[in-house]
C-alpha cells in the first residue's frame, strides 16, 4: 500500500495565500485508496520560509499544497524531491477533496464565485 | 481549473455622465499603467486591469469573485489587512509592501488603497492601485554613492555616521529634529529622508514657520472651514492634510509662536488637525520633520520654547555639523560643485590653481556649504577657462579682515544633544581652521615675548604693525 504525506500551510480555514507568511500548517497522510492515515495541525512559532522547508524536510513530506511560493524555496523544495502544487486557492476542504480524488493540479482554483452584486 | 465561474466578467460596466456617450470602464482601466483592484465591500474582487494582470500573473477571469487576498499575496493581506480600518470617509491610504506573483517572483509594491462610496455616501467597496517599486530599487541602487545620501555628500566622520543611520531611520516613522548652522543641508536632508522612506510617493510639504504671521501661519498649517474668518471665503485644507500619507518639514521651528506650539504638540500626540472653525477633526497620517539653526535647548531655559515639545519633536536628532568640522569634506564638496558648475555653464575649467586651493581651504565658510556653492558659482562664471585662480575668487576672501568671526557668534549656537563631549573635544584639537590656529599662534607667541608685542611680532615675524591688526581681528585682551 502506497503512502503519501501532504503539507498545507493555512490561512484561517483557506489554503494560506503566502508560504513565507504562514503559521499555521496541516499534516496529513493518504493512502492509494484514498484513506487518511495521520491528521495533525502545527502551528509555527513565527513565520518563515527557511523554518517551514526544514519542516517539511524533517516530516518526510511528499507533496505541498500552497499558495503564492518565491521561487527560491520553489526549486530548493524539488530539488529535495518534494512535490508542490503552488498557487491553489481554496478551502482547506475543497482542496484536500480535489487532491484525493486525485484531481488537484497548481494553480486550480477552487471557489464558489457565486457574487451578488 | 476554475470551479464555480458563475460570476460574469463586468464588460457591462460603463461610466455615464463623463462624456456623450457611455464609455467602458474594463477599458478605461486596461490603458493606465498602474496596477487597479476594484473589489466590493465582502472584499471579493470585481475589477482588474491589465497593469495588474501582468504584474500578479492571475488574469481577469481567474481573479474576479476571488477574496483579494489570494490573488494580491501581498504580506499586508495576512499581517495587518488595510481595509479592516477603512469607513467611507477614510483618507487613502499609501503603504509599502510586497507581492508574490504566479512567476513565483517577491515584487516590492507600493500599494494604494481607497473607499469606494456610492452617491447616497455609503460604502459600496474599495480600489487598490498597486505600483511595482522594482525600476525604482534598481535606479535607487546604481544612483547610490559611497560618500552620500540623496544630494547629500561628505566622508568625514560626522558625516559618515549620518548617512549610516539615516537609511534606518527614515524608514520609521518616528518625528525627526534636524539641527545646523545656516547652509549645512538641513533642507536637503529632510527631502532625503522623506525620498527615502515609505511614504517617498506621498508629498513632501515643506513651510517655513518663520515667514508667515501667526495667525496665516495657524491657517496655513491646520487649515480652515469657509467662513471661520473674515476673508475665509472657500475651505482651505492646510499643509498637515496636503503632507497626508507623506512627510510635513517644519523649518525654522524655533520661531514658532507658544500658542501654535501647542497646537502642534497636540497634533504629535493624537494625529488628528482641526481647522479653524471647525469642530470635525481630520486623522492625518504625517511623518514631521523639524529643523532649526536656533538652539532650542537654550530657548526652552529662557521659556521661548515648550519643553514637552522639544522633546516629542525631538525622537531622532541629527546636528549637521558646520562646514569647517567637516575636514576633508571641503575639497570633496568643492569638487563636486565645480564639475556641476562647468558642466551647467559649459565651459572648459581645469580645476583650481594650488593657490586658489589653499585659499578656499583656509576659509572658515561661516554661510557653510550654501557659501562654499556661492563661491565656486562665481569663480565658474568668472573663469573664463583652465584653472580657477585666486582672482577668479570673490573678493573679500583674500581680505582675511573680511571674513566673518564665526568663533564667537557660532559655537554656543551647537546644541547640546548634538555630540558627545569627547566627540566635541577631539573635534576641536583635530579639525582647527586657520584662523582657530592663527590665534593660538598669537597667543603662544605673546607667552613667550612676556607680552612684549615687538617681541612676540618678531617671534611670528610679522610687522608689530600686522600683529597689532591681529590682535584686534582676533579679540585678544592684551
Amino acid at each position: 500500500m502506497m503512502e503519501k504525506k501532504i503539507l498545507i500551510p493555512l490561512f484561517g480555514d483557506q489554503v494560506a495565500p503566502r508560504f513565507d507568511l504562514a503559521t499555521e500548517v496541516h499534516i496529513f497522510s493518504i493512502t492509494d485508496k484514498g484513506s487518511f492515515l495521520e491528521d495533525k495541525t502545527v502551528v509555527l512559532p513565527r513565520a518563515s520560509a527557511e523554518q517551514l522547508c526544514h519542516l517539511i524536510i524533517m516530516e518526510k513530506i511528499d507533496t505541498i499544497i500552497c499558495g503564492g511560493i518565491e521561487d527560491e524555496y520553489y526549486k530548493y523544495l524539488k530539488w529535495k524531491k518534494v512535490e508542490v502544487l503552488d498557487s491553489v486557492i481554496g478551502s482547506y476542504d475543497s482542496v484536500i477533496n480535489r487532491f484525493s480524488s486525485g484531481k488537484l493540479l497548481a494553480g486550480d482554483i477552487l471557489f464558489d464565485k457565486e457574487f451578488k452584486s | 481549473m476554475i470551479l464555480n465561474t458563475s460570476y460574469q466578467l463586468p464588460i457591462n460596466a460603463q461610466i455615464k455622465g463623463l462624456f456623450d456617450f457611455p464609455v467602458d470602464l474594463p477599458t478605461l482601466v486596461d490603458e493606465i499603467p498602474l496596477g487597479i483592484i476594484i473589489f466590493d465591500i465582502n472584499q471579493r474582487i470585481v475589477l482588474v486591469n491589465r497593469a495588474f494582470e501582468a504584474l500578479s500573473g492571475f488574469c481577469a477571469a481567474q481573479a474576479l469573485g476571488i477574496p483579494c487576498f489570494n490573488i494580491m499575496r501581498s504580506r499586508l493581506c495576512v499581517h495587518k489587512c488595510p481595509i479592516k480600518g477603512l469607513d467611507p470617509n477614510s483618507e487613502p491610504v499609501c503603504i509599502e509592501s510586497d507581492l508574490i506573483n504566479k512567476e513565483r517572483q517577491l515584487i516590492p509594491v507600493l500599494i494604494n488603497l481607497s473607499p469606494i462610496k456610492n452617491n447616497r455616501g455609503e460604502l459600496t467597496g474599495f480600489m487598490e492601485t498597486v505600483e511595482d517599486l522594482r525600476p525604482l530599487r534598481e535606479a535607487n541602487a546604481t544612483t547610490s554613492q559611497a560618500y552620500g545620501f540623496g544630494h547629500l555628500i561628505g566622508k568625514s566622520r560626522a558625516m559618515s555616521k549620518i548617512f549610516q543611520t539615516l537609511p534606518l531611520l527614515a524608514q520609521s516613522d518616528s518625528a525627526i529634529l534636524i539641527t545646523g548652522e545656516t547652509g549645512t543641508g538641513k533642507d536637503v536632508l529632510a527631502e532625503a529622508i522623506h525620498q527615502a522612506s515609505n511614504r517617498a510617493k506621498g508629498q513632501f510639504v515643506k513651510i517655513n514657520c518663520g515667514a508667515l504671521p501667526e495667525t496665516l501661519l495657524e491657517s496655513e498649517l491646520f487649515g480652515h472651514r469657509k467662513g471661520a474668518f473674515t476673508g475665509a471665503v472657500e475651505n482651505k485644507p492646510g499643509r498637515f492634510r496636503l503632507a497626508h500619507n507623506g512627510t510635513l518639514f517644519l523649518t525654522e521651528i524655533g520661531d514658532l509662536s507658544l500658542s501654535l506650539q501647542v497646537k502642534l504638540l497636540s497634533f504629535l500626540d493624537d494625529k488628528v488637525v482641526y481647522p479653524l472653525g471647525s469642530t470635525k477633526g481630520f486623522q492625518a497620517n504625517v511623518r514631521v520633520i523639524a529643523a532649526t539653526h536656533r538652539n532650542l535647548e537654550r530657548m526652552v531655559k529662557e521659556g521661548s520654547f515648550r519643553n514637552d515639545l522639544m522633546f516629542r519633536l525631538h525622537v531622532v536628532g541629527f546636528h549637521l555639523p558646520p562646514l569647517r568640522e567637516r575636514g576633508d569634506d571641503i575639497r570633496l564638496i568643492l569638487d563636486h560643485f565645480l564639475n556641476i558648475f562647468s558642466s551647467r555653464f559649459g565651459k572648459d575649467i581645469k580645476g583650481l590653481s594650488k593657490k586658489t586651493l589653499q585659499i578656499l581651504l583656509d576659509y572658515s565658510y561661516p554661510g557653510n556649504i550654501r557659501e562654499l556653492r556661492n563661491i565656486i558659482e562665481y569663480a565658474a562664471n568668472i573663469c573664463p577657462k583652465g584653472q580657477i585662480r585666486p582672482t577668479h575668487l570673490p573678493a573679500y576672501l583674500s581680505e582675511p579682515e573680511l571674513h566673518y568671526n564665526f568663533e564667537s557668534s557660532t559655537k554656543e549656537e551647537k546644541p547640546v544633544w548634538a555630540s558627545s563631549p569627547i566627540e566635541t573635544r577631539k573635534e576641536k584639537t583635530t579639525q582647527k581652521t586657520w584662523s582657530a590656529l592663527e590665534k593660538d599662534m598669537i597667543i603662544e607667541a605673546l607667552l613667550k615675548a612676556r607680552g612684549r608685542r615687538n617681541r612676540a611680532a618678531a617671534i611670528l615675524g610679522w610687522g608689530r604693525s600686522t600683529l597689532w591688526r591681529k590682535i584686534k581681528q582676533h579679540e585678544i585682551d592684551v
